[in-house]
């Protein structure tokens, strides 16, 4: 096997991470918060029927997955994607390929992968790292959110890609094989934006976007009457967790996503863009005071009905502010 | 978020090693990204989330022992799974893994049934038969 050369750059979130990585593995230099932005990865969703562990779901995110097609797709990036009906298929193939020296994406479930602390390790099954080469059977790899390289073994590597579960990864790898040497990014930095913005602003469902930040404002005032005390506390650990859990890069993604307008605001000489991203930076420090409060609320285990109430303020808060700022946004 | 606001509440969840990315302004206003060991609020909430399972653990654990409940039980608390994903694992119905809950319905259970719950559990088949 040849050298095993792979620049490993740490970043926040996984999936803007590892296109960041690999992109710039094949010449194409792009960072995690531009990948981000091109890829219209700030969204809200409240989704209080898709319960994980009986908890209801919160996601600040837009679907794994979607970031990394429209990058490709706005970049002109060609990828290979592979899913595999067994592991020994799926391990067979992730060989031939690093024996050619190409970098690969992985999609596999944090559970499995012994590199992390144990208190991460939950079934979760959308994270994305890169495998980079073999060395005496163990497995090189580039995850993104981790300080510097690392080594997996292929027992691990093999449970963690083919993990069972919802969305099952089934072993599915990506690498690209066709990466424009140069690409402008104002198009792309448009496209993204302007779709972020229909995405925040323009789904006529109660749960998503702005109006989702809302419907889950409505629904916190009510924790402690409807599922009690025991229950409100984790409802509420799981937004904290779903904000601030390794891979936003802060408030869920909101700091991540006013970089990326920073960077864009040089590219495409709009310093009206670098005025919004300090904007969402306050809406940024207004979604960590609430998860302040709501850390302090679940610690002292006191469900009364006046600090719900106030929590759900603050998401008031917070909605109006992220409203008025995608409405700026999406007139630029 | 200033850079110099960047928290490092570290603690033993991390194992004082782990550090993530995050993103604030320095004194220019300009985003850079800086390490941070932690913050209470997530620290918080991921320890509530453990007590849960611990919890849920300790009391499968109990109802095992009494004869309530069969190790499938347990081992899935363990596991940090739940019913849907259990079932997926060992490609059985979630009726059928919840019947295999019931201690008389385990002891009936085949070598090849037991052999696949210990491998969906990365334990011994002895280990799945006697809890400890």
């Amino acid at each position: 096997m040849n050298s095993h050369q792979f620049h490993h750059t740490q970043t926040a979130h996984c999936e803007s991470g590892v296109i960041s990585n690999l992109l710039g593995h094949h010449g194409l230099k792009i960072s995690e918060p531009m990948a981000f932005g091109i890829g219209a990865g700030i969204f809200f969703g409240h989704l209080p029927f898709v319960k994980v562990n009986g908890v209801p779901g919160t996601t600040y995110r837009i679907w794994p997955g979607a970031i990394f097609q429209r990058v490709c797709k706005r970049l002109g990036v060609k990828m290979e994607t592979a899913k595999f009906s067994s592991p020994e298929k799926g391990m067979a193939a992730l060989d031939q390929v690093i024996a050619n020296g190409t970098p690969v994406g992985l999609l596999s479930s944090v559970y499995y992968l012994p590199y992390f602390p144990p208190s991460y390790r939950f079934h979760f099954n959308a994270h994305n790292l890169v495998v980079y080469g073999k060395r005496e059977d163990q497995y090189l790899v580039s995850d993104p959110v981790m300080d510097t390289v690392t080594e997996i073994d292929p027992e691990s590597l093999a449970q963690a890609r083919f993990a069972k579960g919802f969305p099952a990864p089934k072993g599915k790898m990506y690498y690209p094989v066709h990466v424009p040497g140069k690409a402008s990014f104002e198009k792309p930095i448009k496209e993204g934006i302007a779709q972020s913005c229909h995405y925040m602003l323009k789904i006529p469902l109660p749960m998503f976007g702005v109006k989702g930040i809302r419907f889950l404002a409505n629904r916190v005032k009510d924790y402690p009457q409807k599922v009690g005390e025991r229950k409100s506390a984790l409802y509420l650990g799981n937004v904290i967790r779903m904000q601030e859990e390794i891979g936003t890069g802060g408030a869920g993604f909101r700091f991540v996503y006013a970089a990326f307008l920073q960077e864009s605001a040089v590219l495409l000489n709009k310093p009206e863009l670098s005025r919004l991203a300090t904007e969402l930076t306050q809406a940024g420090d207004l979604w960590r005071n609430f998860a302040f409060a709501a850390g302090r609320v679940c610690k002292s285990r006191s469900a009364d009905n006046v600090s719900y109430k106030e929590l759900s303020e603050m998401l008031m808060q917070c909605a109006a502010t992220e409203e008025t700022f995608f409405k700026k946004l999406a007139r630029i | 978020m200033k850079k110099d606001e960047v928290p490092q509440d570290s603690d033993n969840l991390h194992e004082g090693t782990f550090k993530q990315i995050m993103y604030a302004v320095d004194n220019t206003g300009n985003y850079v990204q800086v390490q941070s060991a932690g913050w209470e609020p997530e620290n918080i909430a991921l320890t509530q989330a453990w007590e849960e399972v611990n919890e849920k653990v300790a009391a499968a654990k109990v109802l095992v022992q009494s004869g309530e409940i069969s190790p499938v039980a347990y081992y899935m608390e363990k596991n940090l799974m739940d019913l849907a994903l259990l079932a997926n694992y060992v490609g059985k119905f979630q009726w059928q893994v919840k019947r295999h809950m019931k201690p008389a319905v385990f002891r009936g259970l085949s070598d090849k049934m037991l052999q696949r719950y210990a491998d969906a559990f990365k334990i011994s088949k002895d280990d799945l038969l006697h809890i400890k």
